[in-house]
């Protein structure tokens, strides 16, 4: 029973950066019917920058301030650093191709996630890079239940990410903004008409799925410590996955999407072979995509003619 | 028997392909002219002239063991870059898992010819019997990942087939070891033998990737002039449509996924026969962008466009990119030209690159007036640029990332602003480039060529999306 916990945390937490990435490519996906491979290594530019603030700082050992605001200072920086950079790369590379044929923007897609991979590895190397969450988090601090043991970090991934998607879906659901952004997603052309300002919607749904997968990769650097130049790639298909298993566009599926690859992975870690975990889940997803492409709480779309 | 007027289509061509094909545009003033007389030269005499000068190249003027090897490794990107047309140009399917199935390819032939299998004599079978068999293979396992498409299109289907690819990697990293090598791979493969025939030299693999590039286009052109062909390009530009016109939409996106992985999986025969061994990183998406970046230059859905694309993006990235000197030349000799192209007038043109070398000489002077380390710095490949104009300090490393990222925000910058300040912008932003280049770019090669492929395809993409030789179609609305 401890164990199945444990998993079950492990799950939630990893679920929880699945949710947080795929967010930002359902939203993408919704106003550009754009498959945005780049979105996963932005969230290795996330972790990165999260890397430097906590270096600025003055390092994992010796902190100079107080540790929340550390973190603070860490997620908001990276959020909107990695935002702009998502808005950046919508401007130059995205919208010249705004009505061309779909095959275009989603090669212009690889090109740009293959030129951020590389450019970060022209600048910092391909050798790992060390969060050492643990000298200034104490694992010990968290819930302690006979042999299970959440530490805080695991604890604060999982409140925030859900804290976040709840902002997320009150932003879609009830501000100007998030109408504009179902507007925009439904019919761009109607939107434009009506007079909302298209370019304007669709960069601020750009700056608002970056910043998510940039806090996402601040997150996974202080759970799993290690951050490298190629972590994105992976973490972006599985997470466009999750996307298209909640239902693409739906931000609840988006979550569950997260949420449930996140723990079908752990459990099979945990119980089957931590060998051949990518190489089942990516049967699973595989299976899934065919079965169900409308996903869990998608609608089917009708193809209009 | 009815006389059929004489501008109408030979019998057999559907009148919508045979018109759309038509509906080209041609290039204004004598370049037109040009166009239209090559278009007269059949198609069979030029694949004869090609593959005399592709057997020229070699036999008669020489190749160094280095030229060699690039001569190789260009014919293999030219083949996949072909066999992916199949289902990416012609057939309009997205497939992102394409270089799974040279892996395939390259894996088959190093279990049937090595010692691998079947202990302790292993299977050494001969090329004759086992590259046509991995190619029946390679078939079927490409009719099996083709079978998603029925139901999936566009993205959906494109990350499906991703996910193929990397559960190839998956699956030969991990998947019983002691029989595919796990990271470590196969080695000591047979080379290509059969009936007493065994090919060794780097010369003898050239020509036999030429023999099987010149035998792929001619069997893909009789497949294009097919009926099957024009069914794939119904397909890709209206599934409906072409559904409803009695093209049996789902088997023909099959067999294009069917060709496709055929053609590929020759290719990795071949590739894992020269070299001998074969490991799970050969086969990784890096690769897959490679041969992406191929099709996407030369023009997808023109097979010309893609062995020439395929050639080209070889030749530059792995031949000239290794020494610093030559990839010089090649990146200031595309600088040049594409400001001779893109740049109108011609004064325009002047005005830049007089403006760059002036501005290059104030900023080194400035620069070397108050610190001489900060210019004392050399690529080692045309060390006068280096000591005169370009600034490149003793330690180049930092100063070289630093220039980098600011030609990125100068390249986005330079989007944005309108016409005159374009022009200035131009200057600091050549100059930037130079200094880049010279300072770190040309020194990292194998950064540099991945950062060049993720460039051409979105260069590409924004600038000509039909590619080098791509025809430019006319959207029909």
């Amino acid at each position: 029973m401890t164990k199945f916990t444990q998993e079950l945390v492990n799950g939630l937490t990893q679920g929880g950066l699945y949710a947080l990435v795929a967010l930002g490519y359902s939203m993408v996906y919704g106003v550009l019917k754009l498959l945005n491979f780049a979105h996963g290594d932005l969230y290795m530019v996330g972790a990165f920058v999260g890397y430097f603030v906590l270096q600025w700082f003055g390092g994992p050992t010796a902190l100079a301030v107080p540790v929340p605001i550390v973190l603070l200072a860490m997620f908001l920086l990276a959020g909107g650093g990695v935002g702009a950079l998502g808005v950046a790369i919508e401007r130059f590379a995205y919208r010249p191709l705004r009505d061309a044929p779909r095959i275009a923007p989603l090669i212009t897609a690889l090109g740009v996630s293959f030129l951020l991979e590389n450019t970060m590895l022209l600048l910092f190397g391909a050798s790992y890079r060390d969060y050492n969450t643990s000298a200034f988090i104490s694992f010990s601090t968290g819930i302690h239940i006979g042999a299970l043991n959440i530490d805080i970090v695991r604890i604060m991934v999982i409140v925030l990410s859900v804290a976040l998607m709840i902002g997320l879906r009150l932003l879609v659901s009830r501000t100007q903004l998030g109408r504009q952004m179902r507007a925009v997603a439904s019919d761009r052309e109607a939107a434009e008409m009506l007079g909302i300002n298209v370019d304007y919607t669709i960069s601020a749904t750009f700056f608002l799925g970056s910043a998510l997968a940039g806090i996402a990769g601040v997150m996974a650097g202080l759970v799993f410590n290690q951050i490298y130049t190629l972590m994105g790639f992976i973490i972006g298909l599985k997470a466009f996955t999750a996307a298209v298993v909640g239902g693409i566009g739906s931000i609840p599926g988006a979550m569950l999407g997260g949420f449930l690859i996140g723990i079908a992975e752990a459990f099979i870690t945990g119980y089957v072979s931590s060998t051949y975990t990518n190489l089942i889940v990516f049967g699973i997803l595989i299976a899934f995509m065919i079965l169900r492409p409308s996903g869990l709480l998608g609608r089917v779309q009708l193809q209009k003619v | 028997m009815a006389v059929e007027p004489r501008d109408s289509p030979s019998v057999g061509v559907d009148e919508w392909v045979a018109r759309s094909l038509e509906r080209r545009e041609y290039l204004p003033g004598w370049r037109g002219d040009v166009q239209r007389a090559l278009e007269q030269v059949g198609w069979w005499p030029r694949l004869v002239v090609a593959t005399a000068v592709g057997v020229f190249i070699p036999v008669v003027i020489g190749l160094n063991s280095f030229q060699t090897q690039v001569g190789i490794d260009a014919l293999l990107l030219a083949i996949l870059a072909l066999g992916l047309n199949v289902s990416v140009g012609w057939a309009g399917l997205l497939d992102l898992g394409y270089v799974a199935f040279y892996g395939f390819g390259a894996y088959g032939y190093a279990l049937l010819s090595s010692n691998q299998l079947n202990p302790p004599g292993g299977i050494h079978w001969p090329a004759y019997f086992s590259i046509p068999l991995v190619m029946i293979g390679a078939a079927i396992l490409g009719l099996l990942v083709g079978l998603p498409s029925r139901r999936l299109i566009g993205d959906y289907l494109a990350i499906v087939t991703l996910f193929f690819g990397e559960a190839f990697v998956e699956f030969t990293n991990n998947v019983a070891p002691s029989k595919l090598g796990g990271p470590n791979g196969i080695f000591a493969l047979d080379p290509l033998h059969g009936a007493h025939v065994q090919i060794t030299t780097p010369t003898g693999y050239f020509l036999v990737l030429l023999g099987l590039l010149v035998v792929s286009m001619a069997v893909l052109h009789m497949l294009d002039t097919s009926r099957m062909g024009r069914a794939w390009r119904a397909v890709r530009e209206d599934p409906l449509a072409a559904s409803a016109m009695t093209v049996p939409v789902n088997r023909v996106k099959l067999m294009a996924f069917a060709f496709g992985a055929m053609i590929a999986a020759m290719a990795g025969t071949i590739f894992a026969a020269q070299q001998t061994s074969v490991f799970p990183t050969d086969f990784d998406t890096p690769y897959l962008i490679l041969i992406y970046a191929g099709l996407i230059l030369g023009g997808a859905g023109s097979m010309s466009g893609a062995v020439l694309g395929g050639l080209l993006v070889s030749i530059v990235l792995d031949g000239f990119l290794r020494s610093p000197t030559q990839s010089s030349y090649i990146f200031y000799g595309v600088i040049l030209v594409t400001l001779c192209v893109k740049l109108r007038p011609w004064t325009r043109v002047a005005f830049v690159v007089g403006g760059t070398i002036v501005f290059g000489f104030v900023m080194h002077a400035i620069v070397a007036a108050f610190s001489s380390s900060a210019v004392a710095g050399t690529s080692g490949a045309h060390s006068w640029i280096d000591l005169h104009w370009a600034i490149v300090p003793a330690n180049p490393v930092t100063f070289g990332n630093i220039c980098f990222v600011a030609l990125l925000c100068l390249v986005v910058a330079l989007v944005q602003v309108p016409g005159r300040w374009r022009t200035m912008l131009l200057i600091p932003t050549l100059y930037v480039a130079a200094c880049a280049w010279e300072a770190r770019l040309s020194q990292v090669p194998a950064t540099t060529r991945l950062l060049l492929l993720g460039a051409i395809l979105i260069v590409v993409m924004a600038w000509r999306p039909s590619g080098l030789l791509g025809a430019r179609r006319v959207e029909i609305v």
